[in-house]
Order: structure tokens, then C-alpha cells, then sequence
């Protein structure tokens, strides 16, 4: 059989969600941004919530998150996402509010913010891509950064005695009384991206249903700020980021 | 016994030449091309060894650009 007798509308078992507008991403080739929108698309099409889903997108790679998700979205100042959301799913409770963070806007500016609104129980679904890194300004280093990490600006590598410890968040936000699923996920191979949107829906329902805050901490790769091929920075990953940040769920009442 | 064949259709122009399709790949299908270039100078992904295809997905759940479209139909022997 050949592949022009298999390539028919009929035999069509995968494509790309509808929500996910055709103009081409700015993101770096194998960025995990990119596969993150697509999981959110896909969930949102499941979920048959296009007419109600409003995400907040704050400053980081991911600002222009607007220009690709095709429902409605707001853009909040950096690190306020959540506060944002806070004020949308008061004003509008039947509405699925989703905020989508980096790991420069949740774990440094907009920590405040976050332990606040999961501290609230407010009925909100937090996404995080943590890739302990600053992508977007050019690679320094994060609070996420993993002890002798090189970046731009710690070019020998994360110490100690410097720069102190990695800070990994989830945890954080698991102790609190208002969060009722906090998980760890990743998105660099088939099966891993199917946890991420089973955790991403799960996520979504209870933002539905009032259960409290939900976080899906998406552990990511920034090849461009890590300096590796998007195949290498995947293995890096496995090899370096799981050690600090392991995948699972942390949490799930 | 029934067989699946499948076939995947990459988005050219989309595609960023990532390689994560290629890795992903259960059977080895996929792989880049080596002098062609899209639109953008990227070296795309396309299907090198059809015959393998099963139309298991995996290439298009990890492609962080969506660029991959599967087809799949089963064949009985």
C-alpha cells in the first residue's frame, strides 16, 4: 500500500487541535512551550470549553500565548497572574480561568502572588514551566537554576555559598490547605506528554468543580538558554532536572 | 492477522527541524532532511522509511510544533 493511498480524511487519526491558530510560534525549535499549548488546546477542545476558558498569561516566553490559544486571554503584568485570575473567577465563577506562568514569573517575581492565591483555595488551574532558566532575556539564571548549572550569569556554574539553593515550588504550594492537586510533570516523550494532559485536565475539572487551586508544574527544557540540540537538552533533562524536580503528583484531594 | 500501516503528513513550512519526531519514533521512520531546507532554512522532518509506519502518533503527541498530520488504516491479511 502506499502512503498516497493511506494519507485520506477518512484515515485521519491525529492533527493539530483546531484551537491552536495556524500562524507559526516564536518559540525555538523543540521548545516545550509550544507542546504545553498544544495539551492545553487539546484539553480545552475535550473539555468543549472554548466558549468559557479565559487564560492569563503574565511576562516570560509564553506572553504571546494570546497569539496562539484561540480563546480568550488576558495578559497580566509580570508575576500577577494569578491576582488576575483571582479577580476573574470571583467576577465570573463559571468561567475555567487558567493562569500559565514560567519559572521567572512563579518562582521569583510572582511567588507572592501564587502561594496567596493557592493559600485563598481560589478555584483557579496554575500552570508552570519550570526550565530553571531566564529563556527569554538570554539565559541567566533562576531561582529554579540546579546547583552548577552554567548560565549567563553564573558562568562557573550555580553556588552555593553565592546564589543559595534551587527553589522548587510545587512543594511549597502542596502545604497548603487550599491547593487540592499539585503535580509534576514533563512533556519530552509521547507518554510523558499524555500525563501532562491527563494532569492538565484534571486540573481544568477542578477549577470547574471547586475543589480549591490546582498547579501542573510542567518540568521543561530550554535548549536555546542551555545551550544544547532540543534532542540533548530532552536527555539533560532526564538526567539533571529529575533528580531536583521528580515527576508525580504531589498532591491530589 | 490484521496489520496497521499508517502515514504521516508534515506540515513543511511549519516544521523547525527539531528532531524530537525523530527520536520519538518507535520504528525509526522519521528522520530530517539533509540538504532541503523549508521556507525558514530548517532542515524538516519526513517520513524515510514509510513501510515501518504504524500510525502509533508518537511522532505527532511530542511535536512541539504540530506540524505532524497521521493517517492509519488497518489491513487485513
Amino acid at each position: 500500500m502506499e502512503t498516497t493511498d493511506i494519507i485520506k480524511p477518512e484515515n485521519l487519526v491525529y492533527k493539530k487541535p483546531a484551537l491552536l491558530k495556524d500562524v507559526a510560534m516564536h518559540y525555538c525549535p523543540g521548545c516545550s512551550h509550544s507542546t504545553v499549548h498544544k495539551i492545553i488546546c487539546e484539553v480545552i477542545e475535550e473539555m468543549g470549553a472554548e466558549e468559557y476558558a479565559i487564560g492569563v498569561a503574565p511576562v516570560g516566553c509564553a506572553v504571546f500565548a494570546y497569539n496562539y490559544i484561540d480563546v480568550d486571554m488576558i495578559e497580566a503584568a509580570h508575576g500577577r497572574a494569578p491576582a488576575v485570575a483571582t479577580a476573574i473567577k470571583r467576577l465570573q465563577p463559571d468561567k475555567l480561568v487558567f493562569t500559565y506562568q514560567g519559572d521567572g514569573d512563579m518562582a521569583a517575581i510572582g511567588t507572592c502572588e501564587a502561594i496567596h492565591a493557592a493559600n485563598r483555595a481560589e478555584n483557579i488551574a496554575m500552570i508552570f514551566i519550570n526550565n530553571a532558566i531566564y529563556g527569554m532575556t538570554g539565559g541567566q539564571m533562576a531561582p529554579t537554576t540546579l546547583l552548577g548549572q552554567k548560565t549567563a550569569t553564573t558562568p562557573y556554574g550555580r553556588r552555593v555559598d553565592l546564589n543559595g539553593y534551587p527553589l522548587a515550588i510545587s512543594p511549597l504550594i502542596a502545604q497548603l490547605d487550599g491547593s487540592c492537586y499539585v503535580t509534576r510533570q514533563s512533556v519530552h516523550t509521547p507518554a510523558a506528554v499524555r500525563k501532562a494532559k491527563a494532569a492538565i485536565r484534571k486540573a481544568f475539572e477542578n477549577s470547574m468543580a471547586g475543589k480549591g487551586t490546582s498547579l501542573v508544574e510542567i518540568v521543561a527544557t530550554c535548549n536555546s538558554g542551555w545551550k544544547l540540540s532540543p534532542v540533548e537538552a530532552n536527555k539533560w533533562m532526564e538526567e539533571n532536572m529529575f533528580t531536583k524536580y521528580p515527576l508525580g503528583d504531589l498532591k491530589n484531594v | 492477522m490484521v496489520k496497521l500501516r499508517g502515514a504521516i503528513k508534515v506540515d513543511e513550512e511549519r516544521c523547525k527541524g527539531c528532531g524530537i519526531c525523530v527520536t520519538a519514533c518507535p520504528f525509526s521512520v522519521i528522520a530530517l532532511q539533509k540538504i532541503e531546507v523549508n521556507n525558514k532554512g530548517y532542515n524538516f522532518a519526513y517520513m524515510a522509511n514509510a513501510e515501518a509506519c504504524t500510525g502509533c502518533t508518537s511522532c505527532a503527541t511530542v511535536c512541539p510544533d504540530s506540524c505532524i498530520e497521521v493517517y492509519r488504516v488497518k489491513i487485513s491479511d
